[in-house]
């Protein structure tokens, strides 16, 4: 009876052992090394001070990336937000073979490397500057857009990078859905309209809020799309902490910017997800009553 | 069942045209016969495809990746099995936390376990080593496997277990038998997803590869931030091409739907 009651640890023991050696003790560091002094001729000191927290908070040079960060990172989640839920409402609503097929474009994406995303849109910007081809030719725009080194070029690229993961998310909770309901509301007259706003958007809201919060959480974090297509001018956290780490060589002022992003990163994803929890469980009791 | 209307159609040519656009013109770069990115071409060549070949770093860095990914997608996937196990199949003290704990790292941005494993394996001397690679390819891969073999071993039926035993069988006969085949389909598709995504992992490799153990993504990556150039848009053009095929083979295999809501499961739960 002891053994049975014992399996379960030990079946998850191997997993734990992994993640106590190889997970904690390096997160422990990076956060003990943010509290430590950082000597150009002298590396590490031991010993625990608040002046690299005092440096990024008191430089206005890191709070621009910090709002850069996180304005890109709000501008992409209500880009994928809006986008991923009509294209999979459009999904939900085709017929095979075009829905399996149009579904696998469209997520298809997710399984190749984010390195070969970003580079297509490095091309599409710049070195082939077909988008301002198109832009100017269509009498859009009269001088080129810079789209290389800017905000724009990265919020696009990353909704491009994101916006799979809201469509899979809606397109999950619009699966679930009683396609009857769709069918009482056109039956009372509802116009398509009145329709998605009314009776899917509000049933498919927490897809479209799980969906959000993950790109939200992705989009604060991303490295490579903001690297390559933000380049060295234009800093976001992740950057900046990569060119603490390699270039300049400050461990534990990179290591603050590490810190700061994990709180923010999972206060965020914590409280959201408290919120539509609790927003959920509000709407499922009201219909139970 | 009701139809998309011609605006919900032109929205979604749009969509598509988004998503395709820049796979495309990576594709449609690679065959360029110049020395240099330019568009229109005149003409078709394969020989930025042959350069490849000739690009000792890019070949190396593909033997890398493929063997980072399989060894590191076996351990996690042999460390995922009994833990999902224990997980599915028990209730105990500490069951919420060990699953939490398990699936924490999908909430920790790349980024920053990135710089601990580097902090962490420069002190231990491990930096820069395929073991180091391996390690924190585990770390991060681990959830994604899990998740899957999650989702199988709990919609089983545990009555068929039970079956065999009133039958006779031993215990082990119950898992080799039994369990582990209804399990197959689940830890097949949990290994491939955690196959894929140690793959494509570029965040926190760019920390803690060297020179000789760099990476397929961390290759193109630092390719990239020094030249945009038609062979590296050759080698992602082959790197589209077998993600197609892969993912094709797949769909046959075990159905892609599986293999996606795995992937965002394993993101959402990132989120709780």
């Amino acid at each position: 009876m002891t053994a049975h009651r014992a399996a379960p640890y030990w079946l998850s023991a191997p997993a734990l052992a992994v993640y106590a050696v190889f997970l904690l003790v390096p997160l422990g560091s990076i956060a003990l090394i943010s509290f430590q002094h950082f000597e150009f001729y002298g590396g590490i000191q031991p010993g625990i001070t608040f002046e690299n927290y005092r440096q990024v908070f008191g430089d206005s040079y890191y709070w621009e990336i910090f709002g850069r960060t996180f304005a890109i990172a709000a501008i992409v989640t209500a880009l994928c937000a809006v986008l991923g839920t009509f294209e999979a409402l459009v999904l939900h609503r085709m017929a095979n073979p075009w829905k399996s097929l149009f579904l696998l474009v469209v997520l298809g994406p997710l399984l190749i490397s984010v390195v070969v995303r970003t580079l297509g849109w490095a091309l599409l910007f710049g070195s082939t500057g077909l988008i301002n081809k198109a832009l100017t030719g269509l009498g859009l725009v009269n001088a080129p857009v810079q789209f290389m080194y800017t905000s724009t070029g990265v919020v696009i690229a990353l909704t491009h990078v994101l916006v799979p993961f809201v469509v899979i998310s809606v397109w999950a909770s619009l699966q679930r859905m009683d396609p009857a309901v769709e069918r009482a509301a056109v039956s009372l007259g509802a116009g398509q309209p009145t329709v998605v706003r009314r009776v899917i958007v509000p049933l498919a809201m927490p897809g479209i809020l799980s969906g959000s919060v993950i790109v939200f959480a992705l989009a604060a974090s991303a490295f490579a799309t903001p690297a390559i297509i933000g380049g060295r001018r234009l800093k976001v956290i992740a950057t900046a902490a990569y060119d603490e780490f390699l270039n300049t060589l400050n461990w534990p002022l990179g290591a603050s910017l590490a810190v700061l992003l994990l709180c923010a990163n999972v206060v965020v994803l914590v409280a959201s997800n408290r919120l539509i929890e609790r927003r959920y469980r509000a709407v499922f009791r009201e219909s139970v009553a | 069942m009701i139809r998309n209307g011609p605006l919900a159609l032109a929205f979604h040519a749009l969509f598509i045209g988004f998503i395709v656009a820049p796979l495309a013109i990576v594709c449609i770069v690679a065959f360029t016969p110049q020395g240099y990115i330019a568009l229109p071409t005149d003409g078709v060549s394969l020989r930025w495809f042959v350069a490849i070949l000739d690009n000792p770093r890019f070949i190396g860095a593909f033997w890398i990746s493929l063997a980072l990914g399989v060894v590191s997608s076996l351990i996690a996937t042999a460390l995922a099995v009994p833990a999902a196990l224990a997980v599915a199949r028990h209730r105990f003290p500490g069951r919420e936390t060990i699953s939490t704990l398990l699936l924490s790292p999908l909430m920790i941005p790349h980024i920053v376990l990135g710089v601990s494993f580097l902090r962490f394996f420069s002190t231990i001397g491990m930096n820069g080593t395929f073991a180091g690679l391996v390690t924190g390819h585990v770390i991060v891969i681990l959830p994604f496997a899990l998740r899957l073999v999650l989702a199988a071993a709990t919609g089983m039926d545990p009555a068929v277990e039970r079956a065999a035993v009133a039958l006779g069988a031993s215990r082990f006969t119950v898992f080799r038998r039994i369990t582990l085949p209804l399990l197959l389909p689940g830890i097949v598709s949990g290994w491939l997803l955690a196959f894929i995504t140690s793959f494509d992992e570029l965040t926190m490799s760019v920390f803690i590869a060297s020179p000789s153990t760099t990476t397929l993504p961390v290759r193109m990556f630092l390719h990239i931030q020094d030249t945009i150039d038609p062979l590296v848009a050759a080698v992602s053009a082959l790197l589209i091409f077998v993600t197609l095929v892969i993912m094709l083979a797949l769909d046959r295999l075990v159905g892609l739907e599986r293999l996606f809501v795995g992937k965002a499961y394993g993101d959402k739960s990132g989120a709780g």
